[in-house]
């Protein structure tokens, strides 16, 4: 494992970035900011004619390092240790899943406790939960 | 207009993401990471991430939601459901392992991408092949007859 900077003012001034994001989507275009239903959406069965909006948000999320890197000059460190094995994985499980409960971190962690939503609460402890004990059996059980 | 609105709306959450240290998997895992609390490698910053997004969403939400309808739409389109069922328990739990397996949950992943990582590029490969996956299989007749609605998406 890395070591990484305990960053509260930071971290506190990113969140709040991304809870304005979730604000100005909604008074855009009434829609809850959920990353993973804004993913899948972009893929069939198509319900509504929105996947032109949601691709520029996704486009977005990928051009926002380019911004960062042309205003600081810089991007700070990513650190990925997981193997290709480990990505494909995870990968399936973290798509699979977060469509399963019908959100993310974003759409239950973010939007739905903001809404007092039980059921996004449930989903908040659970993920939570499950992703503490994946990196308790990773890093402490052998 | 709405479509460059939304890509400006990307661009925030993305740097937002950027900014608080979310797209660093290795973060995110040393948070999840109750375990290395004794030996203080635990790093608390994710909390205050949460704290600051769930403040402002609050809050801005209240505001917006007074209005009338939305900017660019004709009404709000906000889940109604508050039941407790077993989807809403397996998938998180599901997604949590994933989560915990690389420290990417979609959000950072699709912004890990534009930091021109091929690590993001591959997690996000599965991960959409994830989220298709899930869909075809809520919608298979057999599923459907028992759950409603069909799609996990419509909440």
């Amino acid at each position: 494992m890395i070591a990484t900077a305990f960053t509260p003012t930071a971290s506190l001034l990113g969140g709040a970035l991304i809870g304005l994001a979730a604000v100005l989507l909604m008074w855009a275009t009434g829609r809850i900011a959920g990353v993973s239903g804004i993913a899948a959406r972009l893929f069939p069965p198509y319900e509504d004619r929105e996947f032109a909006g949601r691709l520029a948000f996704v486009a977005g999320l990928v051009a926002a390092p380019v911004l960062v890197r042309l205003v600081t000059g810089g991007l700070p460190v990513q650190t990925i240790e997981a193997g290709t094995a480990v990505l494909i994985v995870g990968g399936l499980l973290t798509g699979f899943g977060s469509v399963w409960g019908s959100g993310c971190t974003s759409g239950h962690g973010v939007c739905g406790l903001s809404r007092l939503s039980v059921r996004s609460l449930v989903a908040t402890i659970t993920f939570m939960a499950a992703g503490m004990a994946t990196v308790f059996v990773m890093r402490h059980w052998s | 207009m709405a479509i460059l609105i939304q890509f400006a709306i990307g661009l925030i959450f993305g740097v937002g993401l950027i900014v608080s240290g979310m797209s660093d998997p290795a973060k995110v895992l040393n948070f999840l990471d109750v375990g290395g609390i004794p030996a203080g490698t635990w790093d608390a910053s994710l909390a205050f991430v949460m704290a600051g997004a769930v403040a402002v969403t609050f809050i801005g939400f209240n505001r917006v939601l007074r209005r009338g309808r939305p900017f660019f739409a004709d009404r709000f389109y906000l889940p109604t459901r508050n039941d407790i069922d077993l989807r809403i328990v397996a998938g998180p739990a599901i997604f949590g392992i994933g989560w915990g397996l690389v420290g990417f949950c979609p959000g950072p992943a699709l912004t890990a991408i534009g930091f021109g990582s091929v690590s993001a590029v591959i997690f996000v490969a599965a991960m959409f092949a994830g989220m298709v996956l899930a869909r075809f299989v809520a919608h298979l007749p057999s599923l459907t007859r028992f759950v409603t609605p069909a799609d996990p998406l419509e909440t």
